[in-house]
């Protein structure tokens, strides 16, 4: 683990290593070089399972964090890449052509958070929000209480806590009406 | 070298010769809520593009709105037939950044709930894979006989689904007086019903007809895809998260991993079989091992206004359906920042079906489904 982060070292400019257990380290890398780091650790030091692609948002810093978690399944070792881009406008280059897989992954985060992937094949379908307009929905600006409130009106309660004469009133009114006011006269009449 | 993935299709749309049909998000033969747009030759499929989305409910943006303690609700839900793995990872990536060290019961409590959930999860997956084939009769058995280990999680944690039991800093409390005895019970019937399952399935013609063949996965699929788990092991790949990196008390049992070689629907159901008597004999060795002594939960801070420290941690365990994950990163408030969950059958179901499924017929495409044990609320979160 120590000698690859050493030969990291000496071929990209990385920084803030942090060796979180035995066999996973953090460490950060510059936007530009991205896509030659991972090539790197894909066919030099084995790198080769793609766990999975994800995304902070700083939005205090005005940054997005993205994290490449890379798996070396020969020494069950994990280095998680985080790379800062830019919060307007965010862009950053696909790696789709090194894992089948990290379409899925890019087309979530197009979506989610809105950081486009040029080249990415249907990088631009909807994944899981269709026709959705606001801003991207885990951006941290993005308002969950105001956006349910705005969207979707509040359902009235029940006036009575029984359940037959609560069906009865929403599926028949006009029987449960008539049934009320029989009820009524033969109480009345009985008297 | 041709691309693995070649999404450009020629396909002429207005020549009359296909037929293009949805199958989903209701359908008998769909796992879970998730839908399948077919385009047809014939009965045979042409192209396949998979949708989800019926399932969305934001579980990874409510958890950044909410305390540590409350996500636990949210994490479980996150899989309906499996729901421990999610509270164990959650507990332990909490743990991973306070820094807290577990006590030893604990562990092996855990371990115990872990295989529990995956010894039903799987054998109602072994059910579903017949059901999608037309056996409905092994379907009816092993759901039948899942409800006897909810039974057994009833009497251990008070709920039948969605268990909480596992907190972090240890597990909520003991198991009751008797517990062992009634699981071993419920081990023995397990070994009888696959046994039962080996006989009217895995000998049986028309099972083997459609499911030998059927979405052959090459071992060099397996990393471009990011394949884990049992899918991954049929096809001849060796590799588990529990003796390979081993987590909780999994370095202390002794046993082997299961590994096939076909890579066919058939082949990972084979496997799936063996990972169930697996987990009888992992829970038999856990009962045998486990400490009868000690506490199951360590002091943790008051819950509700607990600030974890700053950090970020990955945490990772094998679970039915593959590797199971939780990125949790934490800027030092009472909040979690961001909680990623990496699901199982996330590349599964949307990169590899769509691959898979292209050249089979519309019938064999849910027998496929089920063998990549598709699960759409962990593919959306």
């Amino acid at each position: 683990m120590k000698e690859m982060i050493e030969r990291l070292g000496t071929k990209f400019n990385i920084k803030d290593i942090n060796e979180h257990k035995d066999n996973q380290v953090f460490l950060t890398a510059e936007k530009k070089d991205l896509e030659s780091v991972i090539l790197y650790l894909k066919e030099f030091e084995k790198y080769d399972h793609l766990t999975m692609i994800s995304c902070v948002d700083y939005i205090e810093d005005n940054k997005f964090q993205l994290t490449y978690l890379l798996r070396n399944y020969n020494n069950n070792a994990d280095t998680i890449i985080r790379v800062f881009i830019d919060r307007e406008n965010p862009t950053m280059t696909s790696i789709n052509e090194l894992w089948a897989g990290a379409r899925v992954y890019e087309r979530e985060l197009k979506e989610m958070f809105g950081i486009d992937f040029p080249g990415c094949p249907r990088v631009d379908d909807a994944f899981v929000l269709e026709g959705w307009e606001t801003i991207p929905p885990m951006r941290k600006d993005f308002d969950t209480k105001k956006y349910s409130e705005e969207t979707f009106f509040p359902r009235e309660g029940r006036s009575t806590l029984d359940p037959t004469e609560q069906m009865e009133k929403k599926m028949y009114p006009v029987e449960a009406e008539v049934k009320k006011s029989i009820t009524k006269e033969f109480r009345e009449n009985s008297k | 070298m041709e691309p693995i993935w070649n999404d450009k299709s020629d396909l002429d749309l207005k020549s009359g010769k296909y037929v293009k049909i949805w199958q989903g998000p209701q359908h008998p033969g769909v796992t879970g809520n998730m839908s399948l747009e077919i385009l047809l030759e014939g009965d045979e499929i042409m192209e396949c593009k998979t949708h989800v989305g019926y399932l969305h409910r934001g579980f990874e943006k409510l958890m950044e709105r909410r305390k540590y303690i409350k996500c636990f609700p949210i994490v479980c839900r996150i899989c309906v037939p499996e729901p421990d793995t999610n509270e164990y990872l959650f507990s332990a990536a909490v743990e991973d950044l306070a820094g807290i060290e577990i006590p030893e019961r604990a562990k092996w409590l855990r371990a115990m709930n872990l295989e529990m959930a995956r010894l039903g999860s799987t054998i109602m997956g072994l059910g579903g894979q017949a059901g999608a084939f037309g056996l409905g009769t092994v379907g009816q058995w092993s759901v039948a006989h899942r409800d006897l280990i909810l039974d057994l999680f009833e009497e251990l944690t008070g709920a039948r689904i969605y268990h909480m039991y596992m907190l972090p800093g240890g597990v909520r409390h003991e198991p009751p007086a008797g517990f062992e005895d009634r699981l071993e019970k419920i081990l023995v019937k397990t070994e009888k019903i696959i046994y039962d399952i080996d006989k009217v399935m895995f000998n049986n013609y028309v099972f083997k007809s459609r499911a030998v063949g059927l979405g052959v996965i090459p071992k060099e699929w397996i990393k471009p895809f990011g394949i884990t788990g049992t899918t991954a092991r049929a096809s001849g790949v060796k590799y588990d998260i529990r003796k390979d990196d081993p987590y909780l008390i999994y370095d202390q049992l002794d046993f082997e991993v299961n590994v096939g070689s076909a890579g066919d629907v058939y082949g990972r159901t084979e496997l799936r079989k063996r990972e169930v008597l697996l987990s009888v004999d992992l829970l038999r060795q856990i009962l045998k091992k486990m400490p009868r002594t000690g506490s199951v939960r360590t002091r943790i801070p008051d819950i509700l206004h607990w600030k974890i420290p700053a950090g970020e941690t990955y945490v990772k365990a094998e679970s039915g359906r593959g590797e199971y994950g939780y990125y949790m990163v934490s800027d030092g408030s009472e909040y979690p920042r961001r909680v990623h969950v990496r699901g199982a059958s996330y590349t599964h179901a949307m990169a590899l079906l769509e691959k898979l499924s292209v050249g089979i017929t519309n019938a064999d495409v849910f027998g496929l489904m089920v063998s990549l044990q598709t699960c759409p609320p962990e593919i959306e979160r």
